[in-house]
């Protein structure tokens, strides 16, 4: 972490934000973490590039040498949890879901900061997900929505009493290597405000009446991140969030999100 | 054309750092060195070499001379034109300007994109 004389003005507020969120984790005891996320190009290029992919490993390493360089991201190594993995994905198949999978999977920032921000004594196995939402043609929404119900589903169906969170990064509006990126906000709030509210009330339904691919672009050209907040309200279901926070950095609105599982009556 | 090619170029060289090192201080010499050896590589195969791209000479111009904003106009990907010239000029313009004087630079010469549809990244 940089010395405070060099931290961005909101570095105590995000710490405080950020340490609330982790609570609510904390608060759900999990004992396996199912990580969604996507790869920026370090392991997965254009010339193999799958929209959807399950890790199946017994360990995940992290990160990578131009991660270090750019975020200073200290490399890390997760374990993994191959009977939970392969279940997923035997379920996720018979759900019609076809995920390639990788047996040797490093994972980057996208799953490593929520376990740094969440976790940080990195004490749980992870079954790590990863979503094309980088390299077009992308996945529709509702593709992304349904796969996140049919991750919920194989989740309930794992026959184990062990407690299962899951856990989905992404983003509001953002713009990288592009005349908008880095400016004093996001570079659409209005979109960002709009995103929150729908994920607060869970309304999906307005969610699909409105993002699109194109409107995602016209949001920001890294906006397609919001692809995986969809996801995440798959595997929520479509329902009001329990805990809702953000905080608008200086380049983009972060915002934290937890639905618990409602009691199985 | 070859948007996949220069995208190659541009992950093949973000992830190494003797190849960034490379890249930076001598330019024109080591993409006639990666068009040579090193683009030809089919990824995860060393030993197999793969003919089914080349650059054009536009393409070529822009990557000897750092031109990310030809790039970005070409098609090349986003966050690979991005991360990889931060690579190269993120210190000397923190050392000279302040934080990210570098990448605001770069959104700056961008400037004429904003409020238009973007060049396509498909590939």
């Amino acid at each position: 972490m940089a010395p405070p004389g060099e931290q961005m003005p909101q570095a105590t507020e995000w710490k405080r934000k950020v340490e609330a969120y982790r609570e609510t984790l904390t608060d759900a005891q999990p004992d396996i973490l199912v990580m969604i996320g996507s790869d920026h190009f370090h392991q997965i290029f254009l010339d193999n590039y799958p929209q959807f992919l399950i890790g199946k490993a017994a360990s995940y390493d992290a990160t990578f040498y131009n991660e270090e360089r750019e975020f200073g991201l200290p490399t890390y190594t997760l374990t993994g949890d191959e009977g939970m993995s392969r279940f997923l994905h035997q379920s996720l198949l018979a759900q019609d879901f076809d995920l390639a999978f990788s047996n040797e999977l490093k994972v980057d920032h996208s799953i490593v900061c929520p376990i740094i921000t969440l976790r940080p004594q990195n004490d749980l196995p992870i079954v790590p997900i990863y979503t094309n939402i980088f390299a077009p043609p992308l996945s529709s929404p509702r593709r992304f929505f349904e796969l996140g119900r049919a991750i919920r589903k194989a989740i309930g169906d794992y026959p184990s009493d062990k407690r299962i969170a899951a856990i989905g990064t992404g983003h509001l509006s953002l713009e990288l290597g592009g005349p908008r990126q880095f400016m004093e906000t996001g570079p659409d709030p209005e979109f960002d405000r709009k995103a929150i509210d729908w994920l607060r009330a869970g309304d999906i339904e307005a969610i699909l009446a409105s993002v699109t691919h194109e409107s995602m672009e016209a949001s920001g050209n890294a906006t397609h991140g919001f692809l995986n907040f969809i996801l995440m309200l798959g595997v929520a279901g479509s329902t009001e969030a329990d805990y809702i926070d953000n905080l608008d950095l200086f380049h983009t609105m972060e915002a934290y999100f937890t639905w618990f599982p409602k009691e199985i009556g | 054309m070859s948007k996949y090619y220069v995208n190659k170029f541009l992950f093949t060289v973000d992830r190494d750092p003797r190849l960034l090192s490379r890249y930076t201080e001598e330019p024109r010499s080591f993409v006639s060195v990666w068009e040579q050896s090193i683009g030809s590589r089919l990824i995860g195969n060393e030993a197999e070499a793969s003919t089914a791209h080349a650059f054009t000479e536009e393409e070529r111009r822009a990557l000897i001379e750092h031109d990310f904003v030809t790039l970005f106009e070409m098609g090349a990907h986003f966050f690979l034109n991005l991360t990889l010239f931060i690579g190269i000029y993120d210190e000397p313009y923190r050392e000279k300007l302040g934080p990210l004087a570098f990448q605001r630079a770069f959104a700056s010469k961008l400037g004429h994109w904003r409020g238009k549809a973007y060049p396509s990244i498909m590939t």
